[in-house]
């Protein structure tokens, strides 16, 4: 500990014998750790903006279905409305809010035109806690129950059908026994969706009616759940497949496999970042320091001739670079959180033509995640440590009357 | 009694681009404890050569060195190091001093790296400047310190723990003859009080005149080596 305090200590002062270079260097490991944690944050924010926006749009984080159904999702593929111990797994800890629905195609048709949609039979109360559609703002009426026999459609499937508000249309369908079933419905209400599948291909209607159109009372052909903790999703599907182990139960990343590919891009993305960050950061250190170690060669024979091991050169550099590295780290850090604590979140609408087509969200959350901080840290520290040893090898190479003669 | 240094047939050659440089041309000697020796000689002569590779800095083209009963030959750098943290000290002729470390901590360097106890170490390096007359500039660093303060602090580090032998390479050949006097004074008494051994070279006649053993180097080769009894 003593020889480890003189070496730390000569460092620093070393350090601060040309505090000019020294500043400079900080500055760049500074703000090469803040270019890397601002970044990490922002990919890390529009993976989950992106998976959000994904669950937000129906799926959920895990969704429940009958055998089949993902094949062919026809009203004959349906379950029991969840009781027992499903109910019991989906009103328990593991998950934040859960829907349960009747989902099948059916053709619409107005007075004018007619078009193959999904029919939703839904919960109105639970699908505000779950989806989009569920908070959608409508022109008209939201419905009201799970009784509610009106219709909600998108906007541009009224365009579509030349129909409005207030209008009836007639909903064909194949009911859970497979015998035609048709009903008319009123359209009480346009909704509006930043994804545009969603105003053209989905109309709503209370899930009892729904029931009741399909034959299927008391049944239904999915579930949907927003999980409590999204990083713990395999905990929840463990949870429901050993409730419900009749049903089929898939997480996002198996319904939305585009958005789960698109998650590892960002990470893959982060990675390259990282790379070209502290490359550059890399070759200013060693050059800083070999620039050190020329300079005080003669020095470091001294340090030979009073009896210093070459290994203690060597550690004497090496604290050079550590200190540089921690402190550029802690001040790296404090920039890239305090950035991301003054933004809150970037908004890259204006760059994001074709945003709905990516998946993409338009407001960015920067958030900063303990797993990558730490491991920006680690790696800016034990990379750098490892660039360090050259120059520190180097002076600790010198032989003592060469370095001497040096003046 | 036996010789605290024992050079046989020693030889170094420097290679010089295309040419050889005979530095050293086949030297023996025998340097026992306590003696106080001045290496005399031209310029060129071999002087800081030989003390180089006393000190085990340099290795020899030819011959054997030993220190304190150690073939320097056997030795890895690490253990030269080491053989030179245990027993030898060194002053050259300038720029002795590490400048980011005040004189205290440049006289206490040595013994930090031998691992002494820091109360130890506070104490021994005070009592050391004291002695060498620098009293009070503990706490200044070497670029605050005149020449002759520098070399004193280089003088008191080297024997502030009690080697066997102290290296000098042309002490005072940066100091005023005043200056040189008070420094060569205090590596006698030194040498008197503690028994440490010198081995000084330098050209400088008032410097031969202090020493008791008094070696000519010319060309490489020994010219001469004279003992006197009790100089001033
Ligand atoms: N590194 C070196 N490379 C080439 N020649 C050297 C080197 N060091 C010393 N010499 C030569 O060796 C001879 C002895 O040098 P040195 O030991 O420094 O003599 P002194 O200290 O007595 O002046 C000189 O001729 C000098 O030029
Ligand atoms: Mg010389």
């Amino acid at each position: 500990m003593g020889r480890a305090g003189l070496l730390l200590r000569l460092a620093w002062r070393n350090l601060w014998r040309n505090a000019r270079r020294t500043v400079i260097l900080l500055l760049a490991v500074t703000l090469g750790v803040a270019a890397m944690v601002f970044a990490a944050a922002f990919s890390r924010g529009m993976v989950v903006a992106m998976v959000d926006d994904a669950i937000d749009h129906l799926p959920g984080h895990v969704q429940i279905h009958a055998p089949g159904y993902r094949d062919d999702p026809a009203a004959e593929h349906r379950f029991p409305y969840p009781q027992g111990r499903l109910r019991a797994v989906l009103d328990g800890p593991l998950v934040a809010a859960w829907a349960a629905r009747v989902r099948v195609p059916v053709v619409v048709a107005s007075e004018y035109d007619t078009a193959g949609v999904t029919l939703l039979g839904v919960e109105p109360r639970r699908e505000a806690a779950l989806a989009y559609l569920g908070r959608a703002s409508v022109d008209g009426r939201p419905l009201a129950d799970a009784n509610d026999a009106g219709l909600l459609i998108g906007r541009r499937l009224a365009e579509r059908l030349d129909t409005v508000r207030g209008r009836r249309v007639v909903i064909t369908a194949q009911g859970a026994d497979g015998a035609l079933a048709d009903r008319g419905f009123r359209v009480v209400g346009l909704f509006r969706s930043p994804w545009s599948s969603e105003e053209k291909g989905i109309a709503l209607t209370g899930l009892a009616t729904a029931q009741r159109l399909l034959r299927l009372p008391g049944e239904v052909n999915e579930v949907a759940v927003r999980a409590a903790d999204p990083e713990r999703l395999e905990a929840l599907v463990a949870a429901l497949r050993a409730a419900a182990p009749e049903l089929e139960v898939a997480d996002w990343r198996t319904l939305s496999p585009l958005t789960h590919a698109g998650q590892q891009l960002y990470s893959q993305f982060t990675w390259v970042w990282y790379l070209v960050v502290f490359l550059g950061m890399a070759f200013g250190l060693v050059n800083t320091l070999l620039m050190a170690v020329l300079e005080r060669t003669r020095e470091f024979g001294l340090f030979l001739a009073l009896g210093m091991r070459p290994r203690w050169i060597l550690g004497q550099v090496w604290f050079e670079a550590l200190l540089v590295l921690v402190l550029g780290l802690a001040a790296g850090n404090g920039l890239a959180l305090a950035l991301a604590r003054a933004l809150g979140e970037v908004d890259v609408s204006a760059f994001a033509a074709g945003a709905e087509l990516a998946g993409l969200a338009q407001r960015i959350p920067l958030i900063i995640h303990g797993g990558d901080l730490a491991l920006a840290n680690g790696l800016v520290l034990a990379l750098g440590l490892a660039a360090a040893l050259y120059p520190a090898w180097r002076a600790a190479r010198l032989a003592p009357v060469r370095a001497l003669r040096r003046n | 009694m036996d010789a605290l240094v024992t050079l046989r047939a020693v030889t170094k050659t420097y290679r010089q681009g295309e040419v050889d440089v005979p530095a050293l041309r086949g030297v023996d000697l025998d340097i026992a404890a306590g003696e106080f020796v001045c290496l005399s000689g031209p310029s060129g002569s071999g002087k800081t050569t030989l003390l180089n590779l006393i000190g085990g800095l340099d290795t020899p083209s030819g011959g054997h060195i030993q220190v304190a009963g150690r073939d320097l030959a056997r030795l890895s750098p690490g253990e030269r190091a080491e053989l030179r943290l245990r027993h030898i000290g060194f002053v050259f002729q300038a720029y002795n001093l590490i400048p980011v470390l005040s004189a205290q901590e440049n006289v206490e360097l040595v013994m930090e790296l031998q691992g002494v106890g820091a109360a130890e170490r506070h104490a021994r390096a005070r009592a050391i400047l004291a002695e060498v007359g620098l009293a009070g500039l503990e706490g200044r660093r070497p670029a605050a310190l005149s020449g002759g303060q520098q070399q004193r602090v280089a003088v008191a580090r080297a024997i502030v723990s009690a080697p066997d032998l102290v290296l000098a390479d042309e002490p005072t050949a940066n100091l005023d003859s005043e200056n040189g006097r008070r420094l060569l004074e205090i590596m006698r008494r030194l040498n008197g009080e503690r028994g440490v051994t010198f081995v000084i070279s330098t050209h400088d006649p008032e410097v031969m005149a202090f020493a008791r053993r008094l070696i000519r180097l010319h060309d490489g080769r020994i010219q001469a080596d004279e003992r006197r009894d009790g100089p001033p």
